[in-house]
């Protein structure tokens, strides 16, 4: 049975267009949920201002639904793409696109319900400063946002660049690895970031002095959470932009997925670990705000050794792209 | 393509390390985060003790580096000796 190139293409672009929307709506959804669960429960707390609390659930929602509009963007394009004179390469490059969207958007999607849904319980305990939470809540969960907007670009980097002359062997390798690379280190930091901002919101309805030194330290604490979506993104690009000499050998396809399989699991645990090290330290801002420099110092020391793994794992994927 | 089997044998331990190092960076990072919490936690609740506290966390996340730096030597020996 011989298959055209066209054919190969366009197969390869449904298949990736089902990956990214259906791996892209599992964290909107979680993430949703938990939102709407909370306002459940804050609702049952403080009846009377139902409908703030209904309202910051929706526009908490919203945000979270973000992620998972990216990847129905994606899905989109590559369904209706058109593609005259296509080379079997883009087969691969679509195939990547697909997967890049479809695992980015899942942190995202589950970290941007966290600040949703303890901002609807903040709104009920403090009715008072509820614009205030709200707008912690928006803050935390547009940084919650970045490693799918990362994803994303590296999915249009993919479906849009010219691959036309670059050698089949094994460039393939290097197009799905590019999209791996991202797309999984986008999970642990779009989550992690997410457990930071929660809490944020939670320590601001506790006490609503200690905003600005809790705004902070979560920004910090998701800055230095999003470093393993970044180390995806940097190996994405040097597989998309580096030119490989044509190789037949199986090895040398392996060894470019090899790596971008490697950042991207790599970057899983210590997105979420440094996230897990963030909320620790926002929670007590919230609660002892005269120790807010020693909490800052012992995060950011902890995040450090928890971001070690993520860097071995950069250095392999490295060594397997310029050494091997 | 004809695949030979010293070109299936590397291309499996390219493979096998990428997979090494990517997994065995998960657990680590998780664990150490959960250190770093619990220590935050620690400082807030009994600021004093700082100094000992940190030095506890740093002990403990070293600890929990072990099977982290066991991922990147298998991915070494993968990579270079096998």
């Amino acid at each position: 049975m011989q298959f055209d190139v066209q054919t190969i293409v366009q197969l390869s672009a449904f298949a990736g267009g089902g990956v990214a929307m259906g791996l892209g709506a599992i964290g909107a959804a979680i993430g949703e949920g938990y939102t709407a669960a909370q306002a459940n429960l804050a609702v049952s707390r403080n009846p009377k201002i139902s409908g703030d609390i209904f309202k910051n659930m929706l526009v908490g929602q919203a945000v979270a639904e973000s992620a998972s509009i990216f990847a129905l963007v994606i899905a989109i394009l590559l369904l209706f793409l058109d593609a005259p004179g296509a080379t079997p390469l883009k087969a691969a490059a679509l195939f990547g696109s697909g997967l890049s969207m479809g695992f980015g958007a899942i942190g995202s999607g589950i970290g941007s319900g966290f600040p949703g849904g303890q901002c609807c319980l903040g709104i009920s305990r403090q009715p008072a400063i509820g614009s205030r939470l709200t707008t912690n809540m928006l803050i935390g969960s547009a940084v919650c946002q970045t490693p799918a907007i990362f994803s994303m670009v590296v999915a249009l980097m993919l479906i849009f660049m010219d691959f036309s002359n670059s050698p089949l062997f094994p460039t393939w390798a290097a197009l799905i690895g590019a999209g791996m690379s991202t797309g999984l280190a986008a999970i642990g930091s779009g989550y992690g970031g997410g457990l930071a901002a929660g809490v944020s919101c939670d320590g601001i309805a506790r006490n609503p002095e200690s905003v600005a030194n809790v705004t902070t330290t979560m920004l910090v604490g998701q800055a230095v959470a999003q470093t393993p979506s970044i180390f995806g993104l940097l190996v994405s690009f040097i597989l998309l932009f580096k030119t490989f000499p044509e190789s037949q050998a199986l090895s040398a396809s392996m060894a470019l997925l090899a790596a971008g399989l490697c950042t991207g699991l790599g970057g899983i645990g210590p997105g979420i670990g440094n996230g897990m090290a963030a909320e620790g330290a926002v929670k007590w801002v919230a609660r002892n705000t005269s120790r807010s420099g020693d909490l800052m110092r012992t995060m950011l020391v902890g995040q450090a050794v928890s971001q070690s793994t993520a860097i071995y794992a950069m250095v392999i994927s490295l060594v397997l792209i310029f050494v091997l | 393509m004809a695949i030979e089997g010293a070109d299936l044998i590397k291309a499996a331990a390219f493979i096998g390390a990428g997979i090494s190092m990517g997994l065995g960076a998960i657990g680590p990072g998780v664990g150490e985060g959960m250190v770093a919490a619990k220590a935050c936690e620690a400082i807030g609740k009994n600021p004093q003790e700082a100094g000992l506290l940190t030095r506890t966390m740093l002990v403990g996340q070293a600890v929990s580096e072990s099977t982290g730096i066991y991922s990147l030597v298998v991915a070494l020996l993968l990579l270079f000796v096998v």
